[in-house]
């Protein structure tokens, strides 16, 4: 969908000619649910080492995995969040391996038959532009429990708190282009799964985390060999971490190497990615259905009624804001990124100038945030006292310089626009009579500047600024100007 | 009716009567088993005896009977596969790997026995991991036939797994057993030590709690002196239960009821595949005599081709193998169990806790199952094995659009004696040739004892129902048992050892 423009503009310069990065990218986002995926143990984040295992999640002897309904009803509706295909048949398998934070020694996951197919995610780029991202499927698969080397020189512990926590691993297409569009899709993903409630988008907990595939090619080239990049857990990694590592390989394949299909590192404390297995260890895995659960038949009436309890998604809303707020794409794109920031934004412009509403958002709002380390979530001033501000300018009561300091008022002190307003006499001064007083303050003791008006009438700006003060800058400015020019003999502009 | 000199000779329907007519408490009936079991070290049945426990439940027993508050199995003393993850009792799987481990929790089967009031004896040895037909691969030693051959003094097998199940009920240590049946693990040993043995269609008995060998294949169910015992047997320990997404949710009838209500115009199939090639051997024989039983008793014979039975012996050992490979992953020396002294680092505590651990037979098993579910191998041997298994279930399925239930012989022979097949695997895998079709198709069957062999060691009969036909089964095990009139017992030679 972007323009070739564009296309040349994501291109890495090599130092012969260009290079066409491709990134796709495998998303684990844990599924907010009470319990486990098979087991009735919490969930929940942050507990005692140990002190959330189930004997299922322990893999005593004889124990079996019974799945939880709800992780299921999750798995759809992100599905259906991401505009794909649900199987109303799907299969768990189990993946063999040995190590300690798995206690099974198989990993109960989706291998052949996941619950979910092909679907599609859109990306917001700046400038307005959208890019389709394919998504390949969606599975559920268990979580492993954590092990813990640092605890004493000579053992490693093992915490299963997390051990069968259920997971969604999004799989997408390399459809990806830039380092951009890959914070843009993970960013977007994010939203979706935080829009439906299937997942808190938490990186720091570890909540959503993503492997990256990256490969270079020339434009127009067959796919290049992909290293996939683990342990990429922020926003901002995942752009450092492409970059670094399409340069990486662009640099290999300039020096007449051959870039190694392999599973990197991302150190994000030096921003580079480094080897993390060598082919040798490259596990068989052993796949194969789990015998102890059945197949998943999902009935097309439950789906069905998953789909109509979706809440509005970001795509709907951010083309509901364009059309109904007349806002630009990029302005509703950044807005429905964050449910919670859109959901201030239609309660703030509320039966005022949407676009006054969204610039007061984006300059006065957001930036006050910024500064003081807050989320929109934290805000400490309402967006109805925010929409009562932004309606007192258009009442013409205060000024919009009035406007950002009621707003300042409110943010340290709290209180309500109007009382602000009135407590503090910012009421903008529109009676004549005490801007023409004002007026014959400021020339009675200017006379000087009088004269000088005569040639050079710019000067009337420096009248203004003068009879604001006097006012205490409550004087409606373009009551002022009026008045003046009407006294001082200047003609009205245009 | 008039009851036997000593209450062990009690069949567990006999007590059960006893009991409620107050003509022996559950402490008189348990202590003589107590004593029994005690004596009966020589056939090596238990693994972990439990003495105290069983009198204090018998105790509470008691109580309830003179309250009038008895359960369908108030008081009757039983045997428990060490299978059975039994709480705060040692549940070793017959291995090392589990040498020391006492489970925190109660599987389901036996939750429900004590739920209905029975009393636990102890905990029968068995092939470890259930992987054998002989008892021989027990890392607590092999168990010994209650049987010998006429005139001979040479230890027999019991047939396995639940060898030391079946030596408890036919050496009379227990009023009844249970047992697992993976690929014959209960019908083999039953009719090789002259007992009942009933599988359960799957998912009639939860597996939650059985310590797991083969999941698609795992089933429950009772060993018994007789029909009706293992009748009441399964009654109490079926059920649906959350726990087990495998288990299924049919009503749990009344197996006892209208257990003697004969085969007359029932239609019995006869599997021409289960016809050994060239002489007929005894168990031919006995087959024979089986089929004219059920003629005279007013049954029709049907003769019965299911195609696929060659396949299913190979198809089992690539199935059953591949889910144990992973089933058993578990064991790894981390959390529970055997774990290796001194080692070096996480691969080095992998390999030397299991290769010490487990026994040659589970070695052999957990790598051919490796293999098979191998890059590669996959689709060659799993994935067609599937399909073989699919076919065999089809040939059932057909077999009984034209009859009632199945009527085969149990095994391809009697007990053999120890030692004579250990060297030889595949001739150990034969055993297993007539009941794993059963297993790969699901399906409900027992075995019967029938008759003797000409040196005097028992022979069963196998009869095959539709899934969840247990009740007819075992009306017509009724029958076979009724006609045949086994009353043969080995004679305690134990005793005097």
């Amino acid at each position: 969908m972007s323009t070739s423009a564009e296309q040349s503009s994501k291109l890495i310069r090599g130092a012969e000619g260009d290079w066409e990065v491709v990134i796709g990218m495998e998303v684990h986002a844990q599924i907010l649910s009470k319990a486990k995926l098979f087991s009735g143990a919490s969930a929940s984040f942050g507990a005692e080492p140990n002190a959330q295992v189930s004997f299922i999640d322990a893999a005593m002897p004889g124990m079996l995995p019974v799945i939880n309904r709800y992780c299921v009803e999750q798995a759809i509706r992100t599905g259906l969040g991401l505009r794909a295909k649900i199987n109303y048949n799907s299969l768990f398998d189990r993946k063999n391996y040995f190590y300690p934070d798995l206690p099974a020694g198989y990993q109960i996951s989706q291998y052949k038959n996941p619950i979910v197919g092909e679907g599609e995610v859109l990306l917001d780029l700046p400038r307005g532009q959208t890019v389709k991202v394919g998504i390949e499927r969606l599975h559920l698969e268990q979580d492993a429990g954590k092990s813990l080397h640092d605890q004493r020189p000579d053992h490693s512990y093992v915490d299963l708190n997390r051990a069968g926590v259920a997971l969604m691993e999004i799989v997408s297409r390399p459809d990806m282009r830039s380092s951009e569009e890959a914070a843009a899709f993970l960013k977007k993903l994010r939203a979706i799964v935080r829009y439906l409630g299937t997942c808190d988008g938490n990186m720091e907990e570890g909540s959503m985390r993503a492997d990256v595939n990256v490969s270079v090619r020339r434009p127009g080239a067959p796919l290049g060999t992909r290293c996939e990049i683990k342990n990429v857990n922020s926003m901002r990694f995942i752009a450092q971490a492409v970059e670094y590592e399409a340069r990486r390989q662009v640099d290999v394949i300039e020096e007449g190497g051959s870039v190694a299909l392999e599973t990197r590192l991302f150190d994000a404390r030096v921003g580079e990615t480094r080897p993390m297995r060598s082919k040798e260890e490259a596990h068989d895995y052993r796949y194969f259905p789990d015998p102890d659960l059945l197949p998943l038949v999902i009935e097309e009436s439950w789906v069905a009624e998953i789909a109509s309890g979706l809440p509005e998604l970001p795509d709907d809303k951010k083309a509901r804001f364009m059309r109904d707020y007349g806002i630009s794409a990029y302005d509703a794109g950044v807005l429905v990124g964050d449910r919670e920031l859109a959901d201030y934004y239609e309660e703030l412009a509320n039966g005022i100038d949407a676009k006054q509403a969204v610039n007061w958002l984006n300059n006065e709002i957001l930036g006050r945030l910024n500064r003081d380390g807050h989320t929109i979530s934290d805000c400490p001033v309402s967006a109805t006292s925010n929409n009562t501000i932004l309606r007192l300018v258009t009442e013409g009561l205060i000024s919009g310089k009035i406007a950002k300091d009621v707003l300042d008022i409110a943010w340290t002190a709290g209180g309500d626009p109007r009382t602000i307003v009135a407590d503090r006499g910012l009421a903008q001064v529109t009676d004549t009579d005490a801007i023409e007083k004002a007026i014959g303050t400021v020339i009675a003791s200017n006379p000087g500047k009088v004269e000088e008006l005569k040639s050079k009438p710019n000067l009337l700006g420096w009248f203004v600024g003068q009879v604001m003060r006097e006012t205490g800058g409550k004087a409606n400015p373009q009551s002022v100007n009026t008045l003046l020019r009407a006294r001082l003999g200047v003609p009205a502009e245009g | 009716m008039a009851l036997p000199s000593s209450p062990t000779d009690f069949t567990l329907a006999e007590a059960r009567d006893a009991l409620r007519a107050r003509a022996i408490s559950s402490t008189e009936l348990t202590s003589a088993f107590v004593s029994q079991v005690a004596a009966a070290r020589p056939l090596n049945a238990f693994i972990t005896e439990t003495p105290e426990r069983a009198l204090e439940m018998a105790a509470a027993s008691d109580v309830r009977l003179s309250a009038g508050e008895a359960r369908p199995l108030e008081g009757l003393p039983l045997a428990i596969k060490d299978l059975f993850c039994t709480r705060g009792v040692r549940t070793t799987a017959a291995s090392r790997i589990l040498d020391n481990f006492v489970p925190p929790y109660e599987s389901t089967v036996t939750q429900n026995l004590w739920d209905a009031g029975a009393v636990l004896l102890g905990k029968t040895n068995m092939d470890e991991f259930a992987m054998g037909s002989s008892n021989e691969t027990s890392h607590f030693n092999p168990v010994v036939n209650p049987w010998r051959a006429r005139n001979s003094n040479q230890s027999v097998v019991p047939g396995g797994s639940s060898g030391g199940s079946a030596a408890a009920v036919a050496g009379r240590l227990c009023l009844g057993a249970t047992g697992t049946d993976t690929g014959g693990s209960i019908r083999q040993p039953a009719a090789l030590t002259g007992v009942v043995g009933l599988k359960p269609t799957y998912g009639r008995c939860s597996r939650w709690g059985i310590v797991a060998f083969a999941s698609s294949l795992d089933q429950a169910g009772p060993m018994a002196r007789t029909v009706r015992d293992a009748a009441i047997l399964l009654r109490a320990m079926a059920s649906v239960d959350p726990k087990d997404s495998t288990s299924v949710d049919v009503p749990v009838p009344d197996y006892e009821h209208e257990i003697e209500a004969g085969v007359k115009g029932l239609r019995v199939g006869v599997p021409k595949e289960y016809r050994s090639d060239g002489a007929p051997s005894e168990i031919d024989r006995l087959w024979t005599k089986g089929i004219g039983w059920m003629r005279s008793e007013g049954a029709e014979i049907v003769d019965i081709s299911l195609p696929h039975t060659k396949y299913a012996l190979p198809a089992y050992y690539i199935v059953a193998p591949a889910e144990a490979s992973s089933n058993l992953a578990r064991y790894d020396g981390v959390r529970y169990g055997h774990r290796a002294a001194d080692v070096r680092d996480v691969s080095d505590l992998y390999e030397r806790s299991r290769a010490e651990g487990f026994g040659a037979e589970v070695r052999r098993r957990v790598l051919i199952g490796c293999y098979v579910l191998s890059a590669g191998y996959y689709d060659a041997y799993y994935v067609r094995a599937q399909k073989v298994r699919t076919l065999i279930a089809r040939d059932f399925v057909k077999a009984f659009e034209r009859c009632d239930v199945l009527l085969t012989p149990s095994t391809p022979g009697p007990a053999f004696a120890l030692g004579e097949k250990t060297a030889d695997p595949v001739s150990m895998y034969l055993n297993d040739v007539f009941t794993v079709p059963v297993n790969l198709a699901g399906l409900p069957a027992v075995s019967v004892p029938a008759g003797l062999t000409t040196d005097g060691l028992p022979l069963g009969l196998q009869v095959i129902g539709k899934a969840f036909d247990e009740q007819l089964v075992l009306r017509v095990a009724r029958s076979i048992e009724r006609a045949a009139g086994f009353d043969a017992t080995p004679n305690a030679w134990w005793r005097a050892a």
